[in-house]
């Protein structure tokens, strides 16, 4: 079992704050690798009649259905954890050479008290990560700003077609712990 | 290279696309993309010139999006190879007009001909059915060809997926645009979607 260390007693609002933006943005094929910090947005996403979430076996996948998705004129969003971004990185090629709107919403671990070692070399350069392959990195780190930062990341993911990922910071999310 | 009895891939794939109509078709990175090409240049055509692994998900992401157009998805085996756990992820979405087609020659062809895992163990076809694609066909005849591309045009009973077995044998390379915002411009202009 596990515990969120810096979470608060009651359900977090702000993925609700999320869905309601992307509702607005008019967002309809949800690819996502599941996370424990994306799970009450996945329910939302899954419990929607407008869209339809698309569980992946790696997070590549996503990205190729996203270019797919708006060829076909219906917009997406990319839900996946930190570790995922390693697994996207040739088909993120795709973005500049089909020129299709990416968005990406990423929960972070390796950062702010993570307790599991493995997960900080890919949490430490995700951001890199993304950078180097063009994508422009906005970040959320409470959950007052998280409206604010979805309305920025997606207008200019949809409108001026600036592919973006959202970091969720762990600080966001709470850290996972599993130590005694 | 070349073994007796195995289709020729440009057959194969000019008798799937022969009476396409509104069918959107996408090829895989590698010889599937030159082949559709060859079928004749198209407003339709998604021509892939790299995103290894990405041509199923491109498909169903337009599937998804276009529930009334065929897609038909033209790949080799080492792309479908990359991308083998998309077939799990479209046997679970089971989107009804999509279609898949790998031309397996057994072997990376663009890269000198290095055998690939079908040559003599993976099974692709069994993988579709395995992953929730229950048409699943394994073809060695140009009349199974022409019965699936048929069958592309039934939008009520897919995802369905074939392997056809082909001659390895090097073709021409005829060679479409490289362009990758002028095809998907190109595809959405003819599904009627303005530029943004």
């Amino acid at each position: 079992m596990h515990a969120r260390a810096d979470a608060s007693d009651t359900a977090p609002n702000w993925p609700d704050d999320i869905f309601v933006t992307l509702q607005r943005f008019d967002v309809r094929q949800v690819p996502y690798v599941p996370d424990a910090g994306h799970s009450k947005l996945i329910q939302r996403v899954l419990g929607s009649s407008t869209m339809r979430g698309i569980p992946l076996t790696t997070e590549e996948e996503g990205v190729a259905l996203l270019a797919g998705a708006w060829t076909g004129g219906q917009r997406g969003v990319l839900l996946m954890q930190s570790s995922g971004v390693g697994n996207c990185i040739n088909m993120l090629s795709l973005i500049p050479i089909l020129r299709f709107p990416f968005l990406t919403l990423v929960t972070m671990r390796g950062e702010w008290g993570e307790f599991n070692p493995w997960q900080v070399p890919m949490g430490s350069t995700t951001q890199g990560v993304f950078e180097l392959s063009g994508v422009k990195v906005l970040r959320s780190s409470n959950a007052a700003e998280v409206p604010a930062v979805l309305e920025a990341a997606a207008a200019q993911a949809y409108n001026a077609l600036t592919p973006t990922a959202v970091l969720l910071s762990q600080r966001l999310i709470g850290a996972k712990v599993f130590t005694k | 290279m070349s073994k007796a009895n195995l289709l020729d891939r440009r057959n194969v794939v000019s008798a799937l696309l022969a009476n396409r109509n509104d069918v959107v078709a996408i090829g895989g990175l590698g010889a599937s993309t030159n082949d559709i090409t060859a079928a004749g240049d198209h407003a339709r055509n998604f021509y892939l010139w790299g995103g290894m692994g990405g041509a199923a998900m491109i498909g169903l992401g337009l599937a998804l999006a276009q529930p009334k157009l065929p897609v038909l998805v033209i790949t080799g085996d080492g792309e479908m190879l990359m991308g083998m756990g998309s077939l799990a992820t479209i046997g679970l979405q089971k989107p009804s007009n999509l279609s898949i087609v790998v031309l397996d020659n057994e072997a990376y062809g663009e890269t000198g001909g290095q055998t690939s895992h079908t040559s003599a163990a993976a099974d692709l076809v069994g993988v579709a059915r395995a992953c929730g694609i229950a048409d699943s066909r394994a073809i060695s005849t140009m009349a199974e060809v022409e019965a699936f591309a048929k069958a592309v045009h039934d939008l009520s009973a897919g995802p369905r997926f074939a392997n056809v077995k082909i001659d390895g044998a090097s073709v021409e390379r005829i060679l479409p645009s490289r362009d990758g915002t002028y095809i998907v411009n190109r595809i959405r202009g003819d599904l009627g979607f303005q530029p943004i």
